[in-house]
């Protein structure tokens, strides 16, 4: 990427010089950002990584002078286009928002007024910043600026409410606000982490295009670092409040010198990653709170190359590794560690036979009834829907295989979760587990046998263990329900074995789950689901909603124990680099159609359905050797209520061959291996297409 | 929206029937003591038969129930057997005499405890909003009988400024409603203050209100374009559910202040056991209160657009 | 010791813990303290009302006397004596005594029947939920005083009907609210495994989900232990509660307003303590409210 427009004037559009930040509670001041330093030039894009708490968000939040009543700037500078933000009154401030520094946020929805239109909202911000300008001229900016972010009809968007477009519509919203008078400097607060990979595609290549078009500065906040290599042209990772390394883009992720920015790199499960020869390295240990950091270097208690006296006294400041590139470490042995010769000892493991067959999903079927109580609806007498989350599903699994699930929101991935679960029955097909029939088995309706030998580990780790029990008296009902051991003192012990499995100390069994952290739920979790010795344990999500040193570790532990009991492993997830990483065999699901299967082998490589294809070019990879073929859907996901007739992919394929795809439901290929797609095209045309990523030697 | 309406509208006939039922039950299942109601515990069994005779009253259940309503629907509620008036004659006056005090209190209700509530919630936890608070949780926590008879203390007795009593035994007057307004205004507005506090504060905190600020809006704006309309959409509601706790206050507020209105009416006939102005006042305070129920879930759909166009 | 017996203790200590840290954390919030101690004092002021109370609350004393006026036996009547010369102080202290006994009661009666029907609805939904929802709409449409009025009516006023009507209209909306936070608590990950290793709805209902909205409920609690102790004022005040001569605050103003310009201590003794018990009980529920907003 080119490193921006050139300009006449050399003032950075920021700089912030030694910035310190705290938030004053009841408990006293803590500090959210220590020591930090960064300047953006004009036209650059820089990226602001690091794992949830460590403070990048209030950065921004900073920068925009909007910390709450409790959060106050204790220390440095920030500088816009060469003045000290401090001195500004409440008046400049406001007329600096919105025009010259401008914010794209997380939740698109949550960000716009529910009860005002989208045209309302979008006009007000010229007619408060530019004098003079009429209502209409507004309105006329407003529109084209919606055409600009390639918006389909932005007349009907201006009269429209957020609630009436879609999730990627909405951010393409709240851009096209940002940009309405022309800011110098964008901050983007994780702009697509709620949206699906596939919408987050269209919005990353956006918000590219913005950068060059309009020369804006941008400071890119995200905690996912293949988004910000597409992004960003130079890198910060920050840690517990403090920048741990800066530095231009490829030398950062080429030569990381940190040991947090390389134990980073080792939790991403990128290409070249796989969990028999080369599984992930968790960081060992956790995030200190923010009152309980470390004396001297805050991240010395999980670093390999800690070394008493010289890492936990006194303050690590940042050191350039490079001055004229502008890599600079806050490492106090960073020029003593030898990355070249550093070898981890990891453990390798054998790939696993799969054993007989545990799952058979026979033409599984699961059907919705919705009831549409609008006048039209009964009216024309369709007052009750299907929603169709689950068409005919096949597939089976294996003892002590891992199949993972794959789809975008919507998908039926989850439908199919709680069929299998029978928390829902079955409408059609049959799914046969361990010899029974069960799709159409309510969980009331099953043996302790059956309940105990499927269980689950569940997404929200927040929201998987009921807050008012022990963590003891929770794994201990799970073992007195399945009849595994009735003894109470025998049911300690269980419980503490299990503990130990989980990795977790003994003593947890006492605590209740507001004194964990989101890691240690969700190993609780999995303590819960392998207590009545399953045979097959249904994932899922579970690691989606933890930082990626975490869930590196919740990946490994999971995998761990399923080796050991040979457990089937039934993983439903988003996240095709997870996926990739973990699965034996995989599923791609979308609008509850299975679209292609396979070994993950198989479905990684070409023949790809071109669903998969596109969704393999969406995701983000933290590679630099990788390359990528770049491929972006139209159009938003058609809802389930009412899905496109014939191949369900049709409305947004880009290998769409005509009037066939939108009338008939495609055919399935089946190769001799058991890989299968459902496509139209032709086998032999789909192998010729060529790779989506491509590792440089 | 039209299917709104009418599902609204069908439900509350369906509420007012099933109350009317109700009521019905209660008062009317044991014919034998609704003549001893009519008639006086001093009249013989021959007395009563032929009252319950001539009435109608040897019919099954359900048949008078049927001709009650109809009458009911007409107009026609029967006779006060304490007034010895057709009810609907006593009815209609008292009525709009609590509507004028009921007019009256909402008319200086509504604008304090919106303001006092926008004031409070628009800085949550500053000094202002704490004092809100309190006072409207001092206030709340009043009974009406207890202020009733504090304000009279005070202004009648002690400083002598206004009339205890609001019988209007001369005409209309004024000064006499203000006692009756200020003790349903203490003992009410602290609640939808409160609840306009909360709406706001919420409101305040929500990521659109940030994005209100962060687009540089002036303050005014975003308080009174982003802010407002979404935080008086819950207070809506409430107000109109307000109603339905007027309806029990002025029964206290009218029995304390002799005031001529239509809780004092029911009141009267209960303590009388006058059983058809029973009946028919609560069936009109039902209706009032559902009425006013129906009103506010539609107006809620209509504030609200995120139902309204979906 | 066992480790079974350690863990038991362990367990107890617990929960005393879990009280004593409940006190303590009320004492940061200066609200929730002041109402905590209004409650108290009248807990021990009608549990100890034999004790404390210097007269038969019936028995008449002498007729008509101000406050700090000379008793016949040569004690002093700190508050005065009413208009049929009972002792006001006696009558406050036992009066009291009944409101403390009938406010708890139906209350408890009260979320007894809500939480049953609101858990019902919430976690069956459908046609449960539509006949339990159904009829809290018509109870509830009824403005409360005209309800209790009809009830009290045609079945007498006496103690007993006094807590039927309270319970009868205050249940449904203790259902509401139990139904909404049911209805949002069923749909955690905590209840869907609980369902998947085959627990009962009752287990489920009772045990996993009413448990994490005590919260909420504890608030209401403290809020309609107010109300209620209004309505069994107004009741009292309407001429609609207890028979005479049992001391009832609502009677006792009612009894003695008309004499207000004489003895306007006879009506306004009674009037404190009604609002005095009532603003404990909402000061409590908001402290408790904000205590729990902070962690």
């Amino acid at each position: 990427m080119a490193t921006g427009n050139a300009s006449a004037d050399d003032t950075p559009v920021l700089e912030i010089k030694d910035l310190c930040l705290s938030y004053f509670t009841r408990a006293g001041e803590i500090p959210a950002v220590i020591d930090f330093n960064l300047t953006l030039r004009q036209g650059e894009a820089v990226g602001l990584v690091g794992e949830s708490g460590c403070g990048k968000s209030t950065v921004a939040m900073a920068i925009m002078r909007y910390l709450g009543h409790n959060g106050s700037i204790v220390g440095g500078s920030i500088r816009f286009k060469g003045q000290d933000m401090a001195t500004l009154s409440t008046e400049e401030m406001r007329q600096l928002r919105g025009s010259q520094i401008a914010m794209i946020y997380q939740e698109p929805m949550a960000a716009l007024n529910p009860s005002m239109t989208i045209g309302e909202q979008l006009i007000e911000v010229p007619l408060h910043h530019e004098p003079g300008i009429t209502v209409d001229q507004a309105r006329e900016r407003a529109v084209d600026m919606l055409a600009n972010v390639k918006l389909p009809d932005p007349v009907l968007v201006m009269n429209s409410y957020p609630h009436q477009i879609s999730g990627g519509q909405q951010q393409r919203v709240v851009i096209a606000m940002a940009l309405l008078s022309g800011p110098s400097l964008l901050l983007l607060d994780e702009p697509t982490t709620a949206l699906d990979v596939t919408v987050e595609a269209g919005i990353v290549e956006l918000i590219a295009e913005i950068g060059k078009k309009f020369g804006t500065s941008m400071l890119y906040i995200s905690h996912n670092l293949g988004l910000i290599l597409d992004t960003c042209e130079r890198v910060c990772v920050m840690y517990s409040g403090e920048a741990a390394e800066v530095g231009p883009i490829r030398d950062l992720f080429e030569n990381p010198r940190h040991p947090y920015t390389h134990g980073l790199f080792n939790c991403i499960p990128t290409p070249g990653r796989d969990k028999h020869a080369h599984p992930l390295m968790p960081i060992r240990g956790q995030l200190p709170l923010p009152h309980e950091r470390p004396p001297g270097c805050n991240f010395g208690p999980r670093c390999d190359f800690f070394e008493p006296g010289r890492c936990d006294v006194g303050q690590i400041h940042m050191q350039p590794v490079d001055a004229a590139r502008g890599h600079a470490i806050r490492c106090a042995r960073w020029n003593e560690i030898d990355w070249a010769s550093h070898e981890v000892a990891t453990k390798v493991y054998e790939p696993m036979e799969p054993g007989e067959v545990v799952l058979v999903a026979d033409e599984m079927q699961k059907y919705y009834p919705v009831h549409d109580r609008s006048l039209a609806a009964l009216i024309a007498g369709r007052s009750v829907r299907q929603v169709k989350a689950n068409e005919t599903l096949s597939f089976e699994a294996r003892k002590g295989e891992t199949v993972a699930i794959v789809g975008e929101s919507g998908c039926g991935k989850s439908t199919f979760a709680k069929v299998l679960m029978g928390l829902e029955t079955a409408t059609g097909g049959t799914l046969v587990f361990n010899d029974d029939d069960i799709g159409d088995t309510a969980v009331r309706e099953r043996t302790p046998a059956q309940l105990g030998s499927l269980q689950m580990v569940f997404q929200n780790p927040n929201d998987t263990l009921n807050p008012s029990m022990t963590i003891g008296s929770q794994i201990g009902r799970v073992i007195r329900k399945f009849g595994i051991e009735a003894d109470r003192e025998k049911i300690d012990r269980r419980v503490e074995k299990l503990l130990d499995l989980v990795k977790l100390p003994r003593d947890f069994a006492l605590r209740r789950p507001r004194q964990l952290s989101g890691g240690q739920k969700q190993r609780v979790g999995i303590a819960r689901a392998f207590a009545g010795d399953p045979a097959m344990v249904v994932a899922d999500e579970p690691v989606s909603a933890l930082d990626v040193s975490v869930s590196a570790a919740v990946t490994g532990l999971l995998m761990d124990i399923q080796r050991r009991a040979e457990t089937t492993l039934l993983f439903i997830s988003h996240d095709l680099g997870v996926v990739r990483y973990l699965a034996d065999r995989v599923v791609v699901m979308y609008l509850g159609h299975i679209m292609e299967q396979g070994t993950t082998d198989e479905v990684f490589a070409p023949p790809y359905h071109p669903y998969t294809e596109a969704l393999l070019s969406a995701v983000p990879i933290a590679d630099t050797k990788v390359k990528k073929k770049r491929i972006i859907l139209e159009g938003a996901l058609p809802s389930v209520l009412d899905p496109p007739k014939g191949c369900p992919f049709h409305t947004r394929c880009p290998r769409k061959i005509g009037g066939l795809c939108e009338e008939s439901p495609p055919p399935i290929h089946h190769t001799e291996s058991g890989h299968s797609i459902a496509c139209h095209i032709p086998l032999d045309e789909l192998r010729l297409v060529e790779p989506v990523i491509t590792t440089a030697a | 929206m039209l299917l709104l309406l009418v599902k609204r509208f069908a439900m509350m006939v369906a509420i007012m029937l099933v109350v009317s039922i109700l009521l019905f039950l209660l008062l009317e299942l044991d014919p034998e003591g609704v003549a001893v109601k009519v008639l006086g515990p001093y009249t013989s069994v021959e007395q009563r038969m032929l009252w319950l005779e001539q009435n109608g009253y040897n019919e099954a259940a359900w048949l008078r129930y049927i001709g009650w309503l109809g009458n009911l629907l007409q107009g026609d509620f029967g006779d006060s057997i304490k007034y010895k008036a057709p009810v609907s004659d006593i009815l209609w006056s008292r009525l709009a005499n609590t509507g004028i005090l009921g007019l009256a209190t909402f008319g200086v209700m509504i604008p304090l405890s919106l303001a006092l509530g926008v004031l409070a919630g628009m800085r949550e936890g500053s000094w202002l909003d704490r004092s809100i608070s309190v006072t409207s949780i001092v206030t709340t926590s009043v009974p009406e009988f207890a202020s009733a008879v504090l304000l009279v203390f005070l202004f009648v007795f002690h400083l002598g400024w206004l009339p205890g009593t609001s019988g209007m035994a001369d005409g209309f007057s004024w000064i006499e409603l203000v006692l009756p307004v200020l003790v349903l205004v203490l003992y009410d507005f602290g609640y939808v203050a409160r609840m306009t506090r909360a709406s706001m504060a919420e409101v305040m905190q929500t990521p659109y209100i940030r994005t209100a600020i962060l687009k540089g809006l002036p303050y005014k704006r975003v308080i009174m374009r982003h802010a407002l309309r979404n935080a008086l959409i819950a207070p809506f509601t409430v107000i109109m559910l307000q109603i339905n706790w007027l309806l029990s206050g002025v029964i206290v507020v009218e029995f304390a202040f002799s005031y001529k209105g239509f809780g004092a009416l029911l009141l009267d006939a209960s303590l009388n056991d006058d059983i058809f102005l029973i009946q028919a006042c609560a069936m009109v305070a039902v209706f009032v209160a559902v009425a006013t129920q129906t009103l506010a879930d539609i107006g809620y759909t209509y504030l609200n657009p995120r139902i309204r166009f979906s | 010791m066992t480790a079974e017996t350690v863990n038991a203790s362990v367990r107890r200590q617990g929960r005393v813990r879990g009280i004593v840290t409940a006190i303590g954390l009320m004492r940061e919030s200066i609200v929730g303290m002041i109402g905590l101690s209004l409650v108290v004092f009248w807990v021990v002021v009608a549990l100890f009302a034999p004790l404390l109370a210097p007269y038969s609350p019936v028995a008449n004393q002498v007729s008509f006397a101000v406050p700090g006026a000379m008793a016949p036996d040569g004690g002093t009547f700190w508050l005065g004596t009413d208009h049929l010369g009972r002792d006001i102080l006696s009558r406050v202290i036992w009066g009291s005594r009944t409101v403390l006994t009938y406010a708890p009661i139906a209350t408890a009666l009260a979320y007894a029947v809500g939480i049953v029907m609101g858990a019902m609805a919430g976690y069956y939904r459908g046609w449960v939920d539509s006949v339990m929802s159904g009829f809290a709409n018509v109870i509830l449409s009824f403005p409360i005083l005209v309800l209790y009025v009809v009830i009290i009516s045609t079945f007498g006023a006496s103690g007993l009907n006094i807590l039927f009507a309270v319970t009868f209209a205050s249940a449904p909306g203790i259902m509401r609210i139990v139904r909404g936070l049911v209805l949002d608590l069923r749909n955690r990950d905590y209840v869907a495994a609980a369902q998947t290793r085959g627990e009962s709805s009752f287990y489920i209902m009772f045990v996993e989900i009413l448990p994490n909205a005590r919260g909420p409920l504890i608030v209401d609690a403290c809020l309609r232990l107010g109300y209620t102790t209004i309505t069994i004022g107004v009741l009292g005040f309407l001429g609609l509660g207890l028979p005479p001569p049992d001391p009832d605050w609502g009677g006792m103003i009612n009894e003695t307003r008309n004499l207000l310009m004489l003895a306007p201590h006879m009506t306004i003794v009674p009037c404190l303590a009604i609002s005095s018990l009532v603003l404990g009980f909402n000061l409590l529920a908001d402290g408790i409210r904000e205590v729990s907003l902070r962690d």
